[in-house]
Order: structure tokens, then sequence, then C-alpha cells
């Protein structure tokens, strides 16, 4: 590896200009003439519409225009798309309801759009939606999915609250399994719902060019060209080649920030109504009822096992909170991003998955760092430490009897996924080194000195991510395909410019995808610009969700390099008077091999713009090449976590006293950069075992709507981490790499709640749902108190 | 309309603003200092911390009018040219920033820890930094950052 390539810990790019105040997020831009936007939106779960009266509104200072869904719909526009379609158990197609952008005829849910407020500022245009008169019918809500399936529950759309009714796996077989079983260990759980909470809130400008007829979307947008594909194709009808979508610096996604969202497309559509610039910024009690949530599933789970507690067969039963609508990607969530992962790292031969995907009056749920994952995650890592107690076994021993050897890989699953590599044995042994494992019951017994109840709780986890084959996610749903482009521009002075369809709001993509390019072409990091998140710039790209923009993204840098090199070679041949096969590319000088006869990189690159000497005939001028990559396969990342938790009994509160983190993300960059990924991902997994939960009340008000009453981890609620990697490399990629932005939100929560349930072991405790906050835990120790004193 | 006046990174300004009008809209709409950020409107999250006379505070919890005739310093005002200043520099050299939308509160926060503790354990950072949150770092090298950025604050006295 040179300083600045591969490998190593280079400080990052796109630093000064965050440190110096001068990012530039959505909010941060102003076109000239803007106006703003506020929407007015439901305060109510589930109601007809039975009047929206803007006619007071109109009159007020400042208002350019007032537009409801009757006016959107009166001009001949779409609702929101949703891209991916789950089938049946049966083979038909799921329920697709209508998602309008701006309510017709019902709202459902709470903050459900219903007008929109254009105006001189954007005070003007709150003051003025007050002024809105808004009769609502209130119907009654489906606040919870065991509200949403009982007979004669409130249909929130007209076919029913059953969005699909899906399944995975061999039943059959895994009946047969489960009447040769020597145990069975079962688990009910729930994977509470979460606000995703990017600390940038959302924001969109939309710019409407009389002149050219052309529309600008600004937007705080995780993927740029889905946006100006779903919109412009499904909502808007407005070719691409007069849609550019820019999502200049964004402040974090989290998966929140991958959808369409309806106030994109206002934005858009009215700033030609009303011909002028529009500007929409969340507040954030807004943003908590305007973007999609996360997770929300109910499980009930069993495994059979032989009387060695080795694994026959899994079968899992989910119910998977929609909300109200479809987001972008909602169903492929609790189904291909998670019943597939219910393997694990283990050699279940048989698992069935039964997934029912259920519409309630709530925000629409979609992906959430981890996406599915993190759901199978918990459940399996859960039920094997009940699997460990039903049998009367180590948790240690029967996680590493039932995991799939080194020598295993290629390892089909019993679940569609084929694993290409991964040493589980190997990251367990780091991980219980470097968490002193051993030396565990030491620190238990000292802290029961001092009144406090210690346990250590592990996972060993595996994810998916990456996705995947264009084929295949289109053989399971898909509207999309999920390859990635590259656009590599050498200017002729050498210097380069990398335009990638992928898009950083955190990530380090700036430093990290220029290493891949100094690494290559051997010239400095200071010569190298990424450039993302503007359609008009970059040819094509899925965006960055997934932990996809190394394993695809920087694959398709990698190809889009070889062509350079290519290209330079045969250039370099022709100055050289060598042939290209003897042309090396070293240090960034092209060398004839085995002489001292060389061009710099930057006289070649001068050549191809500037050809008076040149092999005209055979190789055109210019130096700039374009790739696309379809992925071979998804990658694996996993590893092993391992949590220590101290309880003090009288007040419920638990703290995190250690945490070891010891992961395979394949081969890294940017050390320094996967370090940082992994804290925040564990932070967002301690975050959901231990504070944070999204509360709807019975009629499907939102309880937790603001951060004084949804608990986001702060600085004082967790530790410092010991973080390791430990690599198999990918094997169907050219850099070896797997993926590391979600791990950290995978693997942790079950290691915080097995250390949990460790630590309550003396009361009894076999479970406990997250978050496993000091109000359950004091409940639990209370009553257990009292019990005890009967 | 009410005027306010102040000194805003060394520079007097004024503005006509409503009542109503915070000091972080005065500074990002009026003066174009958008580099102090809104993350949350309940005063939890402290993307808006700047300086008032030398102390943090958050501004979109002050009223541009009770800021009239203070001394103001943003994110903008810390570097020296093109040279961070210590807090910023040890947030670059220690990871201690992601997507970026945090981070000028952090380090205005940081860095008024810093003027009162030249040397703050892993406790005191943490405590201090509970009103600022991140969602991308989960804290780790941001505590890192704010030590070594504290101790390198004391080091250039």
């Amino acid at each position: 590896m040179g300083a600045e390539g591969i490998g190593a810990a280079v400080r990052r790019k796109e630093d000064f200009r965050f440190l110096t105040g001068r990012g530039n997020y959505t909010d941060d831009i102003n076109r000239p003439g803007q106006t703003h936007a506020f929407i007015l939106r439901s305060q109510v779960a589930h109601a007809e519409i039975a009047k929206v009266d803007t006619a007071k509104a109109a009159m007020a200072p400042g208002v350019v225009a007032i537009f409801t869904g009757t006016d959107f719909a009166a001009d001949g526009k779409g609702g929101l798309p949703c891209g991916w379609l789950v089938k049946n158990k049966d083979g038909s197609n799921m329920q697709e309801p209508p998602h309008p952008v701006l309510a017709q005829g019902k709202v459902r849910h709470v903050g459900d759009p219903i007008a929109v407020v254009i105006a001189e500022t954007r005070e003007q245009a709150k003051d003025a939606a007050e002024l809105i008169e808004v009769d609502l019918k209130e119907l009654p809500a489906v606040a919870t999915m065991a509200e949403a399936v009982k007979p004669g529950a409130p249909k929130i759309h007209e076919g029913g609250n059953v969005c699909y009714d899906w399944h995975l796996g061999d039943k059959d077989a895994c009946e047969a399994a489960f009447k040769g079983a020597h145990k069975v260990a079962k688990i009910d759980l729930v994977n509470n719902r979460l606000v995703p909470n990017a600390m940038e809130p959302r924001a969109a400008i939309g710019d409407f060019d009389r002149a050219t007829g052309e529309y600008t979307l600004y937007t705080t947008s995780q993927n740029p060209h889905v946006i100006r594909l779903l919109m412009g194709a499904f909502v808007l009808q407005i070719p691409e080649s007069r849609l550019r979508v820019v999502a200049p610096d964004v402040g974090g996604g989290f998966g929140s920030k991958i959808y369409h969202y309806a106030e994109e497309a206002i934005v858009t559509w009215a700033s030609a109504k009303v011909g002028r610039p529009i500007k929409w910024t969340c507040e954030r009690s807004e943003s908590f009822m305007s973007d999609a949530h996360g997770r929300d599933h109910v499980s009930h789970a069993e495994m059979a096992m032989d009387k060695d507690g080795r694994f026959l067969a899994l079968r899992v039963k989910t119910d998977a909170n929609m909300g109200a609508y479809l987001s972008t990607f909602a169903p492929a969530i609790p189904t291909y991003l998670y019943a597939t992962l219910l393997a694990g790292v283990y050699t279940t031969p048989v698992v069935y998955a039964e997934v029912r995907a259920l519409f309630t009056n709530t925000l629409p749920v979609d992906a959430y760092r981890g996406a599915g994952r993190p759901e199978a995650t918990f459940l399996l890592e859960r039920l094997v430490d009940v699997c460990a107690a039903e049998m009367g076994m180590d948790r240690l021993e029967i996680r590493k009897r039932n995991f799939i050897p080194a020598n295993a890989f290629p390892y089909q699953t019993p679940v569609a996924l084929q694993y290409d590599s991964g040493d589980y044995q190997a990251t367990l042994a780091t991980a219980l080194k470097n968490s002193d494992w051993a030396g565990f019951e030491a620190r238990r017994a000292a802290a029961k000195k001092r009144g406090k109840l210690r346990g250590i709780g592990i996972s060993t986890y595996i994810e998916a991510c990456g996705i995947a084959p264009s084929a295949v996610v289109g053989s399971l749903g898909a509207r999309a395909g999920l390859y990635e482009c590259a656009n590599i521009r050498v200017h002729p002075t050498g210097s380069v410019t990398v335009f990638t369809g992928c898009h950083s709001h955190g990530q380090g993509h700036e430093t990290t995808y220029a290493q891949l390019v100094a690494d290559r072409l051997g010239i400095p990091l200071e010569q190298i610009e990424v450039s993302h998140g503007d359609t008009n710039k970059i040819p094509f790209g899925m965006g960055t969700y997934g932990s996809r923009s190394l394993a695809v993204g920087g694959t398709a840098i990698v190809k889009a390099l070889d062509k350079i090199v290519d290209k330079a070679k045969k250039i370099a041949a022709h100055l050289l008077e060598a042939a290209p096969a003897d042309i090396e590319l070293k240090d960034g000088k092209f060398v004839v091999a085995g002489t001292d006869k060389a061009k710099a990189f930057g006289e070649i690159s001068l050549a191809a713009y500037v050809p008076h000497n040149y092999p005209i005939d055979t190789v055109e001028p210019g130096l700039e090449e374009t790739a696309f990559y379809d992925p071979k396969n998804f990658t694996f990342p996993g590893g092993c976590h391992i949590c220590e938790v101290e309880i003090d009994p009288d007040t419920g509160v638990t703290k995190v006293v250690k945490f070891t983190a010891v992961d395979d993300v394949g081969r890294v960059i940017n050390p320094m950069i996967v370090e940082g990924q992994v804290h925040g991902g564990l932070a967002q997994g301690i975050g959901q075992a231990l504070l944070e939960t999204c509360v709807y009340d019975d009629k499907g008000q939102l309880r937790s709507g603001s951060y004084m009453d949804y608990t986001m981890p702060r600085a004082d609620d967790l530790p410092s981490f010991d973080v390791a990697t430990q690599i198999t490399l990918c094997t169907h990629n050219p850099l070896g790499v797997k993926g590391v932005g979600e791990v950290g939100a995978i693997g942790s929560p079950p290691a915080v709640i097995n250390a949990v349930v460790d630590a309550l072991k003396e009361w009894g405790v076999r479970h406990i749902d997250m978050p496993a906050t000091p109000q359950k835990i004091w409940g639990i120790i209370n009553s257990g108190r009292q019990a005890a004193a009967e | 309309m009410p005027k306010v006046s102040m000194t805003v990174n060394g520079r007097a300004v004024s503005a006509d603003v409503e009542g109503r009008t915070l000091l972080v809209q005065v500074l990002r709409d009026k003066l174009a200092l958008t580099g102090t950020h809104v993350g949350c409107d309940t005063s939890q999250c402290g993307a808006c911390v700047v300086h008032v006379d030398g102390k943090s505070v958050k501004s979109c919890t002050v009223l541009a009018v009770q800021a009239d005739g203070a001394s103001v310093t943003t994110i903008e005002g810390l570097a020296k040219g093109n040279e961070l200043h210590p807090m910023q520099a040890a947030f670059k050299e220690h990871h201690g920033l992601q997507c970026g939308f945090c981070t000028p509160g952090m380090v205005m926060s940081a860095v008024d820890l810093a003027q009162r503790n030249p040397d703050p354990s892993e406790h005191d950072v943490r405590e201090w930094l509970e009103g600022n949150i991140c969602r991308c770092t989960g804290y780790h090298n941001i505590v890192k950052a704010v030590q070594a950025g504290a101790k390198a604050m004391a080091a250039a006295k």
C-alpha cells in the first residue's frame, strides 16, 4: 500500500468544508425569487376529508398559492410509486394501494399531507396554513398490527389491511424436522419501531426554468438518479432530459433519505405552477411524522434441535408493519432482506419463514440502517441463547457447534443466499480474546459487591449487502436494476475527477474513492476529486444504501480505471515506441518493462488531449471512461459483537460498560473510516436496544414526536467501543470488499439484550423486548423482589 | 420591525427582524452564515451552537433581539483563513465527523468546554456534550477529538 492508497488511514478530504461551515446542504441553497412552502398535515390518524377550504388562507399576507390533492389530481399527476412487488403465497400480487402525493378523500396517518401553502416567507406560509379550514370526519384508527387483522377491523384501504402474505423455504421438510426434534426452543419477540433521525431534516427546492422548460430539484436524497426516475416517470411525467436532481451535501440518511417523498414532487410540480422556485424545509417535529420509520416486526420463532444441540430446523412467523402506505422499498425489507438471512452463520438445514405485511394508520415503514438484517439477527441471536438455555448448554458452545465451517464456502443456505466467504470461529475467537470473556465472572462478582448486576451477551451475525445481481432482484420483484456507474475523467494536465452514482452523506466517499484511484494510478490524492449527487454531471447511478458504495460503486470505479489504464498504455506505447503489452504502470509512471524508458502520468494525459504525436488511427483522443458494474452476488459481512452491561437494581438503569466488536467487512480501504462506520452503527444498535422506540397511542396519535420524548443516544449514554476487523475477502469483486455501513447496527442489538438477560438471570428472565428501559427492568426486579418477600 | 445590531465574527452587522425572529435565522437567512445548522425544534440537538460573548449558546433558542449588542462567533469565525482552529484540526485528525451536520455545533460547544476545562476527562466530555446530538459517529471519535483539541488549545496559549 502507498501512503494514500488502499489500506491507509487517510484523513478525509471532505472535512475542511464541514469543519469551517462551508458545507452546502439543501437548506443552505437559495434560488433567486425563491418562495417558501409549508405543508399542512393531518393531525388525526384516519379520517374522511369532508372539506378543505383555503379561501381565507389564500388572502393572508404573502401567500402566493395554495394547492390540495384535488389540484394535483386535476392536473393528471400520479401517486408515489412502490419499487418492489412481492407476491403472496398463492402467487398473486401484493395489495398495492394508491399513495397520493397530497391526500385525496382520506387521510391515513398523522402527518399525511393535506395542502401546501406557498408564500414569500416560511413564517407567512405557516401562518396562512392555520387559516385553512379542514373538516375531517374521523374514522376508527388501526394503530397496531394486532388491530389490523382483527375481524371487522376498520379498512385502511379498499383491499383491507393485509399487504401480502408471503413465505420462503420448505414447509413440509420443516414440519418433518420438528417431528424428529430432541428439543424445541421458542421465542416471541418484537423488533421495536424506530425513527431514523438523520441530523439534517429533509428539505427540497423545486426550480422550474421558464426559458428552457427544465426542472431542477435540490433534495436531501441518498440517490438522486432514483428520485429523477421515480418522480419523472411515475409522478410528474417529466422526461429525464428535462429534469435535474441535485442532492448536495446531505446530513445523514440511514435509509430514510432513499425514498421518493411527496414533498419532492410537490415543490417540483408547484414551482412550474407559480413560476418561481419553492423551498421546503422540514422541522424536526414534522420529520417525526413524515420520514419513513424503521423496523416494527412482531415474530414467533422456533428452533428444532437434536440431542447434541445441533440445529435441525427453524420456523418463523413474522408480522411486519408497512404503515398506511407502501414506501419505495418497504415490501422488500421483511422478505428478501430479512427471511433470506434466517440461516445466519449456522448450518441449520431447513428454514421456513412466513411473513405477513400489514397496513396500519401509522407512518410508512421502510429500510433503516440494516433493513431486515437487524430484524433477522435479533431474532436468531436471541433464539440461539434460548436454545442454549433449553439444552443446558454454554452459549458459546452451541454457536461453535452450529457454525458454518470456514472450509464450507461457497455455502448454499436453505433460504436462497449463497455465502462466498467467512470464518466465524476466527471472529468469535478474536472477540472472546478482545473482550476478556474468560475474565467475566470475576467482573460479575466484583460488580455484585458494588450492588450492581453485571451481564455479558454475544451475537455472531451475518448480513447481506451490496445488493445484488439485477437479474436476481428483478426475478424477486424489484422494479429497478441494482448496478452502479462510474465515470473517470482524466483532465489534460493529469488531475482526475471521479463521477459516481453513489452518494455520500457521511460515508467519506470523497476520500475512499480517491484512495482507489491514487492506489491504481499512482498519483497524489490532492489531484483527485470525487463528484456525486447531480444527475446532470453523472451518467447514472442507484445511490447509496445497503452498504453498496464500495462493493458495487467501488467496483464500477475499478472497472472504469481498467479502461483508463488500458487506453493510457496504448498512448504510452506509441510515445515510447514499444508494444502496449510491454508497458507497466508503476508509481504514476508508464514504464517500458525492464528499461528506464518512462512517461509520467501527466505526459500521457496531455498527449490524449493534445494528440500531435498520437496513435490516432487506433486510439481516440481524450482520456475519459465510463463503466457500469452489476454485482455477481451479494456480499456477506459478518462478525461477533460482545456487550457487557451493568444494571443498577434500584433504578433499573442499564449502562453499557464494555462493547467489543470484531467485524469481517472484507478488504479495508481506509481503516479510520471503517472504524467510524462501525462506531456509528453500534450507537444506533445500542440505541435500539436500550433507548429508542416510536410510540403510537390506540388512536394512532404519535406520542414520541420530538427529541423531548424520543430518546436519541447521547454522548453520556454510550461507552467508547473496542472495534477490530478480521477479514476474509469477498470472492466475487476485484477489491475483495464486503461493506461496513450497517454491521454495527445489525450485530449489536441482540448482544445488548443477551447481556441484559444474562444480568437479570437470577430473576428468571428469559427475554426482554427492546428497548430495555429502566422502567421495564425496574419492574422486573421489583416484582421479583416482591415475590421473594412473600 | 425591530432593528438589531451585533458583531458577528468580528464584523459589525445590523438587520431588521420580527420580534419572533431567532438568532439562528439572522445568521443563516440575513447574513448567509449557513454553517450554523438547525437540527430540531426543541432545543435538544445543538447543531445551532454559536458563541455569544464567548459562551456557547443554542442560537435556535435565542431571539435575535436578545443578542442585540452582543459579540457572536459562528463556526465560520473560528479558523484563521485556511488554518484550522486547534479544535477543528482535532476533529479532522480523530475523524470526529461524518455527515458534518452536527459538526459546527459540536465544535463550538467543544471550544467552550476547553476554555473552561483545558484537560477534560472522557467523562467530562460526555457529560458536557449531553446537549449535542450526533447520529453518525457514536461519539467515540468526537470524545477523542475534543480531548485532543482541548489539549492543543491549552498548548497554543
